[in-house]
């Protein structure tokens, strides 16, 4: 598992995504997809899919993992291990403040 | 309210169903009663004690240290005498009385005696040297007096007997099997077979057979010295094991004034006739004229009463087990399902034979269906067999495939060959080792190993070589997966019961499916896009859609591509457009930079490589509705010519394409449907490989094929009927669709579908009614098709926030070549 490191930023409103989606954030050189729970809590996780560059906020959630929408392999949204022995994906500290998504802790 | 269960017979049924009850987390304080003086044991594994392949440890299936940690009061070694059905009561024959609110008789068979003069002592039940094969008890005497004698006779020269004389052997030299009957197992095996199964029998094991041999009478006074048979002969011996059948235990039953018949009569509950809270299970049930003797069914049956009495699903219903048998008789390969002998002259029946080696196959099939098989001396192919059997499968043309590997490139591979890195799905580039490496972290299913690794999840041709694999590296014992009937891979039910629970529960949405009908109400990604398809069925305009329940391409409303670019295919009714279209079409094209522009495969413009945020102003400027490229649902009707310029049309192809793509436009279903309408027989529109294909034939009539396929599996439709209007087939094109979105299993296409209801059954509902839903079917389409809506009409306004926003940089993702 890897929690990467990533200064605060914050994203934009709570609002912007609804539950059980994802959107993507471009946070400098990096593109994050972030999730919004059914349960209302957030993940955030690479936006690019390590198989074959699949956009994982387009994919669909349970509370668990992120289906990419191309070849559909999983990762657990909180680990970010894959399912299926592919590499894992990154995963950033993510909450809501204020109706505000924020980044990094 | 905590109810009082009282569960007579500790059997294999027994212990079963109460462990089904205590994982739905049923509400019940549990009190069991077995005349056995024991926990729960595996009766199967008495065979295995006999032979001394395992120890009396090794069979328990579950210890008193079960019954303890679970809350059940288990009393061993009482027995139930009576039941009052009236004060709800149970009477032990130690004097004890306990009351309950649920009952569940699981009292199993007892091993029956034929009428030989002298086998009962007066005194003692049995003459001293004469046992039963059914219990632990039996099981311990019989090894304990063989061991110090010499020769055995086995009485029965079925399963159990064959077992039996094979167990023996392992204790005393001498064995010999009497059986009544021509040949052996004859309830399983052809005469052919059962001849098979004895030379073997008697020259690999060295157990003597003799066969129509009548046992009339137990010589030997106060010790057993032989046994005497019709004709006269007389067989030294000084222990006999009696194997001739059960007889189902219902004394308890039928003395308390339950239904009894053969056994006690059930329902699809497994409810006791005319009773409310009294049940049975196992070898003692009557279900729907049947009683079953092997432990699959009753595997099925527990589950049923599990769902029933916890409430879980009140209308689960047990319907039948269709049997098969693939055992190690007396350590030869044997395996039966289904018919022994063919019954009607139109039966296909296929035999081999190899005598010297001992392999029989023989294989009975009709319309197309195998509906009997006897294998002995070769089991490889018993596995395959079976699941045609069970889920009557369409069967391969070349019919030696089912018996021997062979034919088909995929056929010819057996997995042992196979190097490693060979690829074995080669939509999703899995290996075999890849395949491998996950049966051995310890996933045993075909399923399992599937999700974890993408194999045979692209077109799935590859599906059967998967299996062979995963059952290979199992080493032949590949798991059932229980969720292999679900209808969704997060929903414990099939189907059928899926669609009751949901209306019984008004279930509106996939959220509210998840929350009341999987335990712990734990939601599940990969079911999501199947049960909305179901939903939006069901409920049509009612269903409350949520998004996140949709797959991307049904979110934004097209087809996702490598990049996560989007195609655009704006609709063509029948193929037909129009110059004023194609110029739109073009300057759009144009407008956007369309990467490529492509005819498709459904006769309509592909505009491929369309950035997700472009697509509202794309569709806005194109405005033609959506030609449905994406999504689980109704997609193209491909036409030819027809009769109005062709030469040879006798059918206006052009006009019936059209209309009955205006009519089903956008409709959802559990698979997509693709359907053609060709002007005559030289089917320019390939409509004799359609989900759907209509066929102009001279007279004005029309023929109307289903659950044909030309994409990675082929197939010629089967023919459902000749009509003579254009109105009739689209009225039957309705019908047969809403027959189809009911029952097909999620992601089924008809032409699995098809073959497997079979042509026969969708031809009496959709063409002769004969199950009197028609209308009920016409009904319903026409609720659906009123409720079509156009998804691009609403592209003003995004029906979520950010619903078009990008998900990735486009340009850090390989570019779809643009060719000039
Ligand atoms: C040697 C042997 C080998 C077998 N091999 C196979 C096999 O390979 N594959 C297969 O599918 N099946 C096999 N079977 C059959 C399988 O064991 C039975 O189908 C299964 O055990 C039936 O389960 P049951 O719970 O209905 O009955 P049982 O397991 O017989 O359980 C019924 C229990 O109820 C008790 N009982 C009866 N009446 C009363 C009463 N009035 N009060 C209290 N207790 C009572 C009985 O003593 C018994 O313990 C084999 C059977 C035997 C004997
Ligand atoms: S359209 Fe072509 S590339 Fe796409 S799945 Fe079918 S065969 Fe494969
Ligand atoms: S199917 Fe018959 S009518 Fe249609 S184009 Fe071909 S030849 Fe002509
Ligand atoms: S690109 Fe994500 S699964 Fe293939």
């Amino acid at each position: 598992m890897t929690i990467a490191p990533i200064a605060k930023t914050i994203l934009g409103p709570i609002d912007e995504i609804p539950f059980g989606e994802g959107r993507t954030y471009a946070v400098g050189p990096d593109m994050i997809a972030v999730f919004r729970l059914r349960d209302g809590s957030l993940r955030a996780v690479s936006a690019v899919c390590p198989h074959k560059g699949g956009p994982l906020a387009d994919g669909q959630i349970d509370n668990k993992v992120v289906v990419c929408p191309l070849h559909l392999y999983a990762w657990d949204l909180s680990t970010g291990c894959s399912q299926s022995g592919q590499p894992p994906i990154s995963v950033y500290p993510v909450r809501v403040d204020d109706g505000h998504i924020i980044l990094g802790d | 309210m905590t109810q009082r269960l009282v569960v007579i017979g500790n059997g294999m049924a027994g212990a079963r169903t109460v462990e089904e009850i205590l994982a739905r987390n049923g509400d019940f304080t549990v009190t069991m009663f077995g005349d056995e003086p024991y926990g729960n044991y595996n009766r199967i594994m008495l065979s295995n004690l006999l032979a001394g392949v395992e120890s009396e440890e090794g069979i328990y299936l579950n210890d008193l240290a079960w019954y303890q940690d679970n809350g059940i009061t288990l009393n061993a070694g009482v027995r139930i005498e009576r039941i009052d059905r009236f004060a709800k009561m149970v009477y032990a024959t130690d004097g004890t009385a306990t009351p309950y609110d649920k009952l569940i008789i699981a009292t199993g068979s007892y091993s029956w005696t034929p009428p030989i003069k002298n086998i009962h002592n007066p005194k003692r039940g049995f003459h001293q040297g004469v046992f039963a094969f059914r219990t632990l008890d039996d099981t311990r005497g019989m090894i304990r007096y063989a061991r110090d004698h010499e020769r055995a006779v086995v009485i029965g020269g079925g399963l159990l007997g064959l077992e039996a004389a094979r167990g023996l052997q392992n204790h005393l030299s001498d064995v010999t099997l009497l059986h009544a009957m021509g040949h052996l197992m004859e309830r399983q095996l052809d005469e052919k077979a059962g001849h098979m199964l004895q030379a073997s029998v008697e020259n690999k094991l060295g157990i003597k057979v003799i066969t129509n041999a009548m046992t009339t009478e137990i010589l030997g006074k106060d010790r057993v010295t032989g046994v005497k048979l019709a004709d006269g002969t007389v067989i030294p011996c000084d222990v006999v094991v009696v194997a001739a059948g059960i007889r189902p235990s219902t004394q308890v039953a039928a003395d308390s004034g339950l239904t009894v018949e053969r056994g006690i009569v059930v329902d699809d509950q497994m409810r006791v006739q005319d009773e409310d809270d009294i049940y049975s299970v196992g070898e003692c049930a009557q279900h729907r004229g049947n009683l079953y003797g092997l432990v699959a069914p009753l595997w099925d049956q527990a589950k049923v009463l599990a769902d029933h009495i916890t409430g879980r699903d009140t209308e689960a219903a047990y319907t039948g087990s269709k049997l098969s048998t693939k055992l190690k008789v007396a350590g030869i390969d044997v395996a039966s399902m289904g018919l022994i002998a063919p019954e009607t002259d139109d039966d296909e029946v296929i035999i081999y034979n190899e005598p010297k080696k001992g392999v029989y196959k023989q294989l009975i099939i009709r319309e197309g269906a195998l509906v009997g098989a006897i294998l002995v001396g070769d089991n490889s192919k018993a596995a395959s067999l079976i699941q045609s059997f069970d889920r009557v499968q369409a069967l391969p043309e070349e019919r030696a495939e089912l018996l021997f590997d062979i034919g088909g490139p995929a056929g010819e591979v057996k997995p042992e060959d196979m190097p490693d890195d060979a690829q074995v799905c080669n939509c999703n580039g899995v290996s075999k080792g890849a395949i491998c490496g996950v049966v051995n972290a310890g996933c045993k299913t075909v399923s399992g190993v599937m999700d974890k690794t993408r194999a045979g999840k692209g077109c799935g041709t590859c599906k059967p070589l998967v299996q062979r694999i995963v059952e290979w590296a199992a080493g032949g014992e590949a798991e059932e997966d229980p969720a292999a009937s679900w209808y969704v891979p997060g929903v414990p039910m099939p189907k059928p019961e899926l669609m009751a629970a949901i209306r019984k529960y008004e279930l509106k949405s996939v959220s509210a499916v998840f929350d009341k009908l999987v335990a712990g109400g734990e939601h599940d990604a990969k079911s999501k896009m199947g049960l909305a398809s179901l939903l939006k069925m069901m409920w049509a305009d009612q269903y409350v859609d949520e998004r996140d329940a949709r797959f991307i391409n049904d979110r934004v409303h097209g087809n996702i591509q490598k990049d996560g670019t989007f195609s655009v295919v704006p609709q063509m009714k029948g193929g037909v457009t129009t110059p004023a279209e194609l110029k739109r079409i073009a300057e759009v094209a144009e407008r956007y930079n369309v990467p490529m522009v492509k005819l498709t495969g459904g006769q309509r413009i592909d505009l491929l490589g369309i950035p997700k945020e472009q697509l509202p102003a794309i569709w806005a400027d194109l405005d033609i509705p959506s030609g449905y490229a994406y999504a689980k649902s109704f997609r193209t009707v491909k036409t030819c010519v027809g009769s109005d310029f062709c030469r040879f049309g006798v059918g206006d192809s052009t006009a019936l394409g059209i209309a009955i793509e205006e009519r089903f436009q956008g409709l959802e279903g559990p698979g997509k449907m693709k359907l053609a309408v060709t002007g005559c027989p030289r089917n320019c529109a390939e409509a004799y490989v359609k989900d759907l294909g209509v066929v102009a034939i001279d007279g004005g009539k029309w023929e109307i094929y289903v659950g044909g396929a030309a994409g990675a599996h082929i197939r010629k439709g089967d023919l459902l009927a000749t009509v003579d209007s254009a109105e009739e087939v689209i009225r039957l094109t309705g019908r047969f669709l809403q027959y189809y979105r009911e029952n097909a299993n999620w992601l089924e296409r008809t032409y699995a579908w098809v073959p497997r209801v079979g042509i026969e059954k969708i031809r009496a509902v959709v063409v002769d009614d004969a199950e009197g839903i028609a209308e009920a079917l016409d009904a319903a389409i026409e609720e659906a098709v009123q409720a079509y809506k156009d998804p691009w009409k609403e592209r003003a306004v995004p029906a979520t926030p950010g619903q078009f926003r990008t998900s990735l940089p486009l340009t850090v993702l390989p570019q779809v070549p643009v060719r000039s």
